[in-house]
């Protein structure tokens, strides 16, 4: 008997008696003989919980984590201070291990944390109308082409080269299903999306425009031009946005974007080698019933007690099938939740706060890195520089405990020198400087005595 | 409106606040030299100003409206509502594991990318078939992911086909994810036996369908005895035969989708492998896949070289990213601790009491007092869970299997899957799990026995139930009609004059 089932021999044999079969191997009597596996699975025994904890506490000690580097990387995961109230608040088991809320009534707690969040998402993105939250921020980019699709039944969708690397291709990989195609309106000289550029890639066959705000290297995107340019034609402009820069950026509903959606980790969850965080999906109310995934909305119960409920479930896959507006169901309620618990921890001044610390910071870091800038103009939370000797960076750094960045040419063959530098609230000055001394070696190494 | 039932919204009091903001050692520039002028919030989004003691009563108090699975059984259909193991989260927040980065070097990473390809061999080795990827983040994902390999493998071999079937006993995820990725759904017909029609399955089957999506044992609790037959027919039109992995928690170590001719399958970890659900996530829904869909398999792969880990990107025929990054990795985790915990030998014995916990409770409420109100739908022996029909409930004691649920509520135990598969009438989907013990499962027996008795005597109980719980029956039809999805001052939905005019976006229209 493992120790996650409790059936004695006794109760074995009480059971068998009463389902009428003579052993554990008779109820599978509807498989057939040739079917069976006829031997044990070829993976090792059992372990105890000592055993495994100390096998898995290897494997990761063999990670080099963000406490043991300063890291300036990111990329579309950033290292924020997660406080301590969300472990707290999210190890209770009436949180962690409930399903879905189908019975509302013993339900009211997770239902109620999806309304809160869709407020604080509502408020941020300055859109009226957000789900539960969906898998993550690039499956989110793609799911917004959908419902593009659904909206204007048009054929093609235009994305920045600002938008992140894999949300562009999560795009087309979704799309090459529902059967679009993906066009790419390339960035400007500044590392902004070309806004002559996007519009003439817009035309009637457009179903939508993807932008990013701040887009992936960080750029300050002037979203109501990109708004203007995109949406000539009766296109959709689809928003990506990392939602703490939105504390101290005008919100994209308020600059004419339809559907704003996201990468949540940033709000209180962890890097987790990239997952499980949460995705959000908000946008303007004539798509409320064409938006994938859970909404949860206020009612009354029988005795006028309000309560909430999962609601607008006509559009979704357990009652409408095949004419569903998206296949997913609920996505990521619990990373959701450490959501709503981090921005309401920040709370209305701590969101601006944060967001100014991070701008001055960035800004701070772009100079005393004194590399010359990918994207000169306006930045936040990251930005990009071009490195003269990018390896001997790393290889120098790495040596130093410092993580410089996320090389850029992997994705971008045309800044393969590019390295993009996130900060946090955790990167100091002095750690800033630090990097910034890490660069300059070389050069005060070859400069004479 | 009960205190306790404010919003965290509500609870707010200018000034208050339970962040401190680090200290400030950059130049402090004014946002305005920074940013363009167009580009600023010109208000703060309305967040709560809350302390943190305050903070953590409202989501503690909010947490214990919930019931859940560490506090009793919770037999829902189809959705394996097993124990999660307390270790798990130990594990999982090893910082080696929560702090990590998913971009770092592979280097440096060589622990998680060992994890992953470690599970990946597990996942494989238990399906039966030989690759893996553990990319999609929930079972609809890994559904999507298993048509577009589909739609990958016909293309690359120069067809065009344009159908999918799905039984009409599958989960809505299945013709739903059918739509999303362009194909068009045939629905095939249910024997008399509770398995798929043959006879129509062969009709349906030419050459313009492009898979079968099977779920097995099925929706109905029941192993479908024809799978080879079915597999012959699917293979010999040309299309591929997809698993759902909702219910592989039946047959893990006893028979494996690869061997009974499936090509491609998904894993829902949060199922069958005990990541906890999390009030509705998360999860991950890793696919295995055999040879002939392996090349289109999601990018990147993990791949050993030797001692050596690493991704590898370089895949010209992969469908391309479904996500960002590598995966839900935080479930990853979790799911390859309970498989090293339980082993081969421990992998089996789930199944196994899974079945036999399925077919005691089946037996227990096949007796008198119960049977005739909640007859069994397909009578034969049932896998990990089975489905009754709450027909005689309704006809002899005028009491609707809604009505059960509710009052189930009252009794501290979690209902089963209601209404759901949509062929059986007024259905009960009842998977109790392999954790749950004896007394557990006749304690629940105990309960409906009891609910159908006082119904005999007073049906306007369980009609009107539940009585004891933090709510009671909800106007779901007047939250769709009329609906209120975020909390506004002042309650005014629709938005105020003021916010209409600030910000138009957020504050037009009715709600």
């Amino acid at each position: 008997m493992s120790r996650y089932t409790g059936v004695t021999d006794e109760d074995l044999k009480q059971m068998l008696e009463a389902i009428g079969v003579g052993s554990l191997g008779d109820l599978f009597a509807d498989i057939p003989e040739s079917l069976r596996l006829g031997r044990e699975l070829d993976l090792p025994q059992g372990k105890s919980e000592q055993e495994v904890y100390e096998h898995l506490a290897a494997m990761a000690a063999r990670n080099r984590h963000n406490e043991e580097e300063i890291s300036f990387l990111g990329a579309g995961m950033y290292d924020h201070y997660v406080p301590a109230l969300i472990d707290t608040l999210l190890s209770r088991s009436e949180f962690l291990t409930p399903y879905t809320p189908y019975q509302p009534e013993i339900s009211q707690g997770g239902l109620q944390v999806m309304f809160e969040f869709q407020t604080a998402i509502s408020e941020l993105t300055g859109l009226p109308v957000s789900n539960a939250s969906v898998y993550e921020g690039p499956s989110a980019v793609a799911a917004a082409g959908y419902l593009a699709k659904l909206e204007t039944k048009r054929s093609r969708l235009v994305a920045s080269r600002g938008l992140h690397p894999h949300s562009r291709a999560a795009l087309r990989t979704h799309a090459a299903g529902y059967g679009m195609e993906v066009v790419e309106a390339p960035l400007d000289e500044d590392g902004a999306t070309d806004v002559e550029a996007l519009a003439a890639a817009v035309d009637d066959d457009v179903a939508a425009v993807f932008v990013q705000q701040p887009n992936f290297l960080g750029t300050v995107e002037d979203l109501g031009a990109l708004s203007e340019a995109g949406k000539r034609s009766g296109a959709l402009l689809v928003c990506a946005a990392d939602p703490i820069p939105l504390g101290i950026l005008k919100p994209p509903g308020e600059l004419g974007v339809d559907v704003c959606v996201g990468e949540g980790q940033t709000l209180g969850n962890r890097l987790d080698f990239g997952g499980p965080s949460f995705g959000f999906f908000a946008a303007g109310e004539r798509f409320i019933r064409k938006m994938p995934g859970r909404i949860a909305g206020e009612t009354r119960d029988v005795d006028g007690r309000r309560g909430f409920v999962l609601t607008l479930q006509t559009r979704e896959q357990h009652i409408r099938r095949e004419k569903a507006t998206h296949n997913i169901c609920t996505a990521q309620a619990l990373n959701a939740l450490a959501g709503v618990v981090y921005l309401s921890w920040l709370g209305k001044r701590g969101l601006v706060e944060l967001g100014e610390l991070l701008l001055r910071r960035t800004h701070y870091a772009r100079e005393a890195l004194g590399l010359e800038a990918i994207n000169p103009g306006p930045v936040v939370r990251e930005f990009a520089v071009r490195v003269p000797e990018l390896d001997a960076l790393f290889e120098r750094a790495r040596a130093a405990g410092v993580n410089p960045g996320y090389r850029l040419g992997r994705d971008y063959p045309e800044f393969s020198d590019g390295l993009l530098v996130a900060v946090t609230e955790r990167r100091t000055k002095e750690q800033i400087d630090r990097l910034a001394e890490l660069i300059a070696a070389p050069a005060r190494e070859a400069a004479p005595a | 409106m009960t205190e306790d039932t404010l919003t965290i919204f509500e609870l707010s009091k200018p000034g208050r606040r339970a962040f401190t903001a680090p200290s400030t050692d950059v130049p402090d520039v004014p946002v305005e030299e920074l940013l363009p002028a167009g580009a600023i919030r010109e208000r703060p989004a309305e967040l709560p100003e809350i302390s943190e003691p305050e903070l953590v009563r409202h989501y503690t108090t909010l947490s214990s409206k919930n019931f859940h699975l560490d506090e009793g059984f919770y037999p829902l259909g189809s959705c394996t509502m097993k124990h999660n193991p307390k270790l798990h989260e130990r594990v999982a927040a090893l910082p080696g594991h929560a702090r990590l980065h998913p971009l770092q070097d592979p280097e440096h990473a060589q622990g998680a990318l060992e994890l992953m390809w470690r599970l990946q061999g597990a996942l494989g080795e238990i399906a039966g078939l030989p690759h893996v990827s553990l990319q999609p983040s929930a079972g609809s994902h890994g559904e999507l992911a298993g048509l577009l390999l589909t739609r990958a493998y016909h293309e690359d071999r120069g067809e065009q086909r344009t159908k999918v079937l799905t039984p009409d006993t599958a989960h809505g995820t299945n013709p739903a994810t059918v739509t999303m990725a362009g194909y068009e759904v045939v629905k095939v017909g249910t024997a008399p036996d509770g398995g798929v029609d043959l006879d129509d399955l062969r009709e349906k089957a030419g050459e313009d369908v492009a898979c079968l999506m099977l779920t097995n044992p099925n929706t109905l609790g029941l192993f479908d005895r024809n799978i080879e037959e079915i597999a012959q027919i699917v293979h010999d039109a040309g299309a591929t035969l997809y698993y759902d992995g909702a219910n592989l928690n039946a047959v893990m170590g006893v028979a494996r989708p690869g061997d009974m001719g499936f090509d491609i399958v998904h894993f829902n970890l949060h199922k069958t492998f005990t990541q906890p659900h999390g009030g509705g996530g998360p999860g991950a829904g890793p696919i295995a896949c055999s040879d002939r869909i392996e090349p289109f398999l999601p990018m990147p792969q993990v791949v050993r070289d030797g001692e050596r880990f690493d991704l590898d990107f370089d895949r010209p025929r992969s469908i391309g990213k479904l996500r960002g990054f590598q995966g839900n990795f935080g479930v990853f985790v979790r799911s390859y601790a309970y498989i090293c915990s339980l082993g081969a030998d421990g992998l089996k014995e789930a199944s196994e009491v899974a079945v036999l916990n399925a077919n005691y409770l089946k037996a227990v409420m096949a007796e008198a007092g119960i049977a005739e109100y909640l007859p069994i739908a397909f009578d034969r022996l049932c896998m990990h869970e089975f489905v009754l029909s709450g027909q005689g409930a309704k006809d002899k004691l005028g009491i609707r299997t809604l009505d059960i649920a509710k009052r189930m509520l009252d009794h501290n135990v979690h209902p089963p899957t209601v209404y759901f598969p949509l062929l059986v009438d007024e259905a009960l989907m009842i998977e109790p799990t392999e954790t749950e013990t004896k007394e557990r499962l006749d304690h629940f027996a105990e309960v409906v026995r009891s609910i159908l008795e006082e119904a005999q005597k007073d049906p306007e109980v369980a009609r009107t139930a539940p009585h004891t719980t933090p709510v009671r029956r909800l106007d779901e039809a007047g939250a769709a009609k009329r609906p209120v999805v975020r909390w506004r001052p002042n309650g005014e939905n629709p938005g105020d004059p003021e916010r209409a005019q600030n910000a138009p976006a957020s504050g037009s229209g009715a709600m």
